[in-house]
């Protein structure tokens, strides 16, 4: 009795202390958790504010006149010599008349990008009866005037400091009070590669180089990881050989990418002689870095699998191949597939061991395969954090919303598979 | 010192993870001449035991052992097993925790094979076919020697399914109807199949546990093994559905050979006709059931059954 009420006594006195304790505890975690939040608000914040122009360009509305004796002087229409840009400048001077002098003519001819020419073009193009008549159209400005209208150049600072000169800001504001400028989407964005002029740069190419190289890499990490972890799991002896195997695995998964990289070139590119700034060999050494991290989950879940089923399994005569593709298999291919897209979203990101292979080029065309030269988003990312250019820091931001976009559809994929495939035993 | 007891000792200093082949655990230490010298039991154990008393013969043996050893890596589990086991015979290994009596029961289907330490010497026949041979797939040793573990294990699959599976992967059943007929007898004799039979695509892990270990037994016998071996079928089980399942053994028992596992002499003393005692790795006493609960011939066995060990 006299120990009962002891014990009880002990308890009691203790309990206040635990409960104190476990406050404290909750209070950090959740001093952690909001930090953490913090931050990443802080991140998104920043990066949607400094991105989010970027999907938008401003345009200026021309009334343009297909002359036949500019565009056609011989009588047809030759798209690759006609002065497609005369007729932007034609029309440019028809809203200024009194721009007469060669520098002023130069200024004004800059407010509007390069690609008005090729939007002519490409107009005559899809209706040649268009020549000779007159059109209205909205066309790119050149990035310097974009950044002014939305504001991220200030026309109050010293001339000499801005890209714009005091007549260009006159022009613009000339033309919006006209309503002649306009923001639109800006679909060059999505449509287009790379380009020296921010207003044409676009993240297509570098997004299909991406697409092509994760498909490289998937289809071959994915395969050969897996049969590797079944091989490692379920057939291969357990002896020192397999320890060893183990820990080089588990290393390996560790190397800085960088590293893969010069592997990349030095294998895939000196020695097997594939082309540089190809996705397929960006594929490969994404492969190899990622076949470690595929690797490991895959013999995790194959390791969470219940003993007692294979135990089942076995126990009815199923050889170890039927143990594996009718037991093993189901149950771990959530988690493997886990493990995958984890892997492939650790190679979306990865840009060093792309810098070692050549797929940090400027590449212009869009890939249209798995040898054409590329780069890969994040490498977008870097050349145009790298450019001086005002207008390229919005469009990194506006890359960086890209990748990250891409990167959440996978680890949603990865959750989704995940809970349409779980099982419970 | 004989080429033999150098093997022996060699093995015997490998440390415990040490690789026995996973397929063929025994090979090495399996040529006649090389099987004799068994690490020697220790003092206090040889006293109690010179020989298993009681008779290990039957009149009809269908699976023999003879000089059984196991190692888990330096544990030596299973110290010399001589035992042979009838045909439609039900025979009850019972003995104290830890005595073996699993490590036995899974080398008479080579389930020990997956364990990577476990390495097991002697001789082991099934109607006369030697199943440590090096020819012997254990494969096909499973289909013969089925097996019934603890703990219900239905595979996370449909009630179906958990019956299909043996029959399909050994090709048991040439069509759809034919399949279809062994999964409804098997679920009868294991008498699941009124509870059950409106919902066979239903996942058998959704049973409750008496089922499922129905199942498993359902699924055990729609192989149609020679020999079902039972570990501990009944211990998580309530007395309804414990004595559904001894009357499945009895009835089983018509057309196999039955080798239980139980820690409850009463279920001993029902379902089995012969019973063999486990004292840490050595078989004490094998007998008829009557004799062994009513005039036990060593001590041991009498204390265990009396209640004064275990
Ligand atoms: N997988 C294993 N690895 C290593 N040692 C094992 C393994 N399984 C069993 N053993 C050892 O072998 C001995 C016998 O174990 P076994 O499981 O055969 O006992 P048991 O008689 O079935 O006991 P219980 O009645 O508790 O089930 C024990 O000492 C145990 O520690
Ligand atoms: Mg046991």
């Amino acid at each position: 009795m006299k120990d009962a009420n002891s014990t009880r006594m002990k308890v009691e006195a203790g309990l206040q202390r635990r409960r104190r304790k476990e406050r404290v505890f909750q209070l950090i975690g959740l001093l952690a958790t909001a930090v953490g939040i913090v931050f990443l608000g802080v991140f998104f914040f920043s990066l949607i504010k400094q991105g989010a122009s970027a999907f938008e360009q401003t345009h200026v509305r021309l009334d343009v006149e297909m002359s036949s004796e500019a565009l056609a002087p011989d009588g047809e229409l030759d798209l690759i010599y006609a002065d497609f840009d005369g007729v932007i400048r034609s029309a440019l001077r028809n809203l200024f008349p009194d721009v007469t002098g060669r520098g002023d003519r130069r200024e004004l001819n800059q407010l509007v990008s390069i690609a008005a020419g090729y939007q002519v073009r490409d107009m005559l193009v899809e209706d040649p009866d268009l020549l000779g008549g007159k059109a209205t159209i909205w066309v790119p400005t050149s990035a310097n005037v974009d950044m002014l209208v939305k504001g991220k150049i200030d026309p109050g600072i010293d001339e000499a400091m801005r890209p714009v000169s005091n007549q260009q800001i006159r022009w613009v504001d000339q033309l919006e009070t006209e309503g002649r400028i306009e923001t639109r989407f800006n679909t060059a964005l999505f449509t287009n590669g790379d380009s020296r002029e921010p207003e044409l740069a676009g993240i297509k190419g570098a997004l299909m180089g991406s697409v092509y190289m994760l498909l490289v890499t998937v289809a071959l990490a994915f395969p050969i990881g897996v049969a590797a972890a079944i091989y490692l799991e379920e057939f291969a002896p357990k002896n020192r050989w397999a320890d060893l195997i183990e820990v080089n695995i588990n290393n390996l998964a560790a190397v800085p990418s960088i590293v893969f990289g010069l592997l990349g070139l030095a294998v895939f590119i000196n020695w097997m002689g594939l082309p540089r700034s190809a996705p397929l060999v960006g594929g490969l050494v994404l492969s190899l870095l990622t076949l470690p991290v595929i690797i490991i989950a895959s013999r995790a879940a194959i390791q969470a699998v219940p003993p007692s089923i294979r135990q089942a399994a076995f126990g009815l005569g199923a050889s170890r191949m039927q143990v594996v593709f009718h037991h093993i298999m189901p149950l771990a291919l959530p988690g493997m597939l886990t493990g995958t897209i984890i892997g492939m979203s650790r190679a979306l990101g990865e840009s060093a061991p792309l810098l070692m292979i050549g797929m940090v080029a400027f590449i212009v065309d869009v890939p249209g395969g798995f040898t054409d030269p590329a780069t890969a988003l994040p490498v977008q990312v870097f050349l145009w954090a790298d450019s001086p250019e005002r207008a390229f820091a919005e469009r990194t931001s506006a890359a960086i919303i890209v990748l990250l976009g891409f990167l959440l559809l996978m680890n949603l994929t990865a959750v989704i598979i995940r809970k349409r495939m779980e099982r419970k035993w | 010192m004989t080429m033999a007891a150098m093997s022996e000792l060699d093995v015997n200093k490998e440390p415990p993870v040490s690789p026995a082949p996973v397929e063929e655990p025994v090979d090495t230490t399996r040529k006649p001449d090389a099987r004799s010298p068994h690490r020697p039991v220790s003092g206090q154990l040889t006293e109690l035991l010179d020989e298993t008393v009681g008779n290990v013969h039957c009149d009809d043996p269908f699976m023999t052992a003879r000089d059984v050893n196991v190692y888990y890596g330096d544990n030596h589990a299973i110290r010399n097993v001589n035992l042979e086991i009838g045909k439609k015979e039900v025979i009850a290994l019972i003995g104290p925790s830890g005595c073996g009596k699993s490590t036995f029961l899974r080398c008479l289907n080579r389930m020990n094979d997956s364990i990577d330490t476990a390495r097991v010497t002697g001789d082991i026949r099934l109607d006369g076919m030697d199943i440590y041979s090096k020819e012997l797939d254990p494969v096909a040793l499973r289909a013969r020697v089925g097996m019934v573990f603890q703990k219900a294990n239905p595979f996370p699959k449909s009630i179906y399914d958990n019956v299909a599976y043996g029959p399909r992967i050994h090709g048991l059943a040439a069509d759809r109807a034919e399949l279809d007929n062994i999964v409804h007898t098997s679920l009868e004799r294991a008498g699941l199949l009124q509870e059950v039979k409106d919902r066979l695509d239903e996942p058998g892990t959704g049973l409750s546990g008496g089922q499922q270990q129905r199942l498993c037994i359902a699924r055990t016998i729609a192989v149609n093994p020679e020999v079902i071996l039972m570990d501990e079928p009944c211990s998580a089980l309530d007395p309804i559905a414990t004595a559904r399942i001894e009357d499945l053994m009895d009835e089983l028992s018509e057309d196999y050979a039955i080798v239980i596992v139980t820690h409850s002499m009463q279920q001993a003393a029902r379902v089995s006709k012969r019973v063999a005692y486990f004292h840490l790795g050595l078989l004490v006493e094998v007998d008829e059931t009557d004799r062994i609960f009513t005039n036990p011939q060593h001590k041991l066995t009498e204390d265990y059954i009396t209640g004064r060990i275990g």
